[in-house]
């Protein structure tokens, strides 16, 4: 049985591969030249910072297990990852609206990380913020720049913002198995980074002349394994090699 | 015996992959050598998260300490402290200038950038100060992409982290 503390970890590595496999596939076909070097940057940092995390679950598992298996060896309902994550790239401006809300939650969620009672996670938090900090900026500059641009563009960003909201939600929930850890300092309460999140998004839409939709319902099941439809679409590519040629390296 | 003071000498031949004429030492990434119960142990620092140059470095390191006839070591991959290319010896940024890279500006993280404002950087061919960004995120995950306006030549800036 998987202890609290793997679980959890297994959690955040999973929101950073399955985000790191949604941006790798724009490689190749982004709309500039510049926009495609810097997803596929983005994706580099979601897939180092995926391996480090599911490295240290490795080390507390003691099953002599590598990075690779968790990567491409469970089946959907053993991913933790949020939602969102796994949703289709969309348009351009679908990708921007999620890497923007996630990044936006990702740089005040590890500034808390860095706090944390367990030496690793809050290691892991300083080096992943500096990286997150730059997907903050990155992703804002187009948010604004797609807003308060063309007509399309707006339309766009606009459409892409409502589309995803109602996914953001599983970001700021508590859940009663974390409660433990939440407690004695080693992860962070994510419900109480909700006010200062709306914050940052108010402002950033504000000023892109975007209409922060109001929440209402929200998905969730990620963190329980139940995933979208897409999850299991996502994987097989993914996971083909590793299935079809157990153990092959590079 | 060999002393510490060996192994980093050693070192100083480890090129940075992407970057050949900076060495791992002068880069900032090789953080500590030490002889622990029976092994020597140098702990290396990842400069981002992705890097895919880290695989290549402790690859380097393992084989060239092999050649240098040590049997027991270990290269290990540590976090803490965060790298910053406040590390990069000034030796370093010059080479890099040098090679056509506009070196990181002192000062750790790029506030001002990432306030939206940006830094005045110095194209590392003709000393212009007259130069643009064009995208945050240049031929790898370290450098931005800029462009100078006075002899008109894009170039490769090494970001702050």
């Amino acid at each position: 049985m998987m202890g609290v503390l793997e679980k959890y970890i297994l959690h955040l590595a999973d929101n950073q591969l399955i985000l790191g496999q949604r941006l790798a596939e724009w490689c190749g076909h982004g709309p500039v030249l510049e926009e495609d070097i810097a997803l596929s940057n983005f994706a580099l940092d979601n897939i180092g910072q995926a391996t480090l995390l599911y490295k240290r679950v490795a080390e507390i598992e003691g099953a002599g297990k590598s990075e690779d298996d968790y990567a491409f060896l469970r089946s959907e309902r053993e991913y933790f990852n949020f939602l969102a994550m796994e949703l289709p790239n969309g348009d351009y401006a679908f990708t921007i609206a999620r890497q923007y809300l996630f990044a936006e939650f990702y740089a005040l969620y590890l500034s808390e990380l860095t706090k944390s009672k367990d030496t690793f996670l809050a290691e892991y938090a300083v080096k992943s913020l500096k990286e997150v900090k730059y997907h903050v900026q990155h992703a804002r500059d187009w948010v604004l720049r797609m807003g308060d641009g063309t007509e399309e563009s707006h339309h766009r960003i606009q459409q892409a913002v409502n589309h995803i909201w109602n996914f953001t939600g599983e970001w700021f929930m508590d859940f009663e198995t974390d409660i433990e850890l939440m407690q004695s300092g080693v992860v962070p309460t994510n419900s109480k980074l909700l006010p200062k999140w709306q914050n940052a998004v108010q402002k950033t839409c504000l000023e892109a002349t975007v209409v922060m939709p109001v929440s209402g319902w929200m998905h969730s099941g990620g963190r329980n394994g139940k995933h979208t439809e897409y999850m299991g679409h996502l994987l097989t590519p993914m996971q083909y090699l590793q299935r079809a040629y157990p153990n092959s390296k590079w | 015996m060999i002393q510490a003071e060996d192994i980093w000498q050693f070192l100083t031949e480890v090129e940075d992959p992407e970057i050949p004429v900076v060495n791992v030492i002068e880069m900032g990434i090789v953080r500590d050598v030490r002889y622990a119960q029976d092994k020597w142990v140098v702990s290396i620092t990842p400069t981002y998260s992705g890097c895919p140059a880290m695989h290549a470095i402790e690859q380097d390191i393992t084989e060239l300490l092999s050649e240098k006839g040590l049997e027991h070591f270990e290269v290990k991959t540590i976090l803490s402290p965060a790298w910053t290319t406040d590390w990069m010896t000034n030796e370093a940024r010059m080479k890099l200038e040098a090679y056509g890279i506009a070196p990181p500006q002192k000062g750790s993280s790029d506030k001002a950038l990432l306030m939206g404002k940006l830094r005045d950087v110095k194209c590392p061919r003709c000393k212009s100060y007259d130069t643009h960004m064009i995208s945050q995120f240049g031929s790898t995950a370290c450098k931005s992409l800029y462009k100078c306006e006075s002899c008109l030549e894009p170039f490769d800036y090494f970001k702050c982290i």
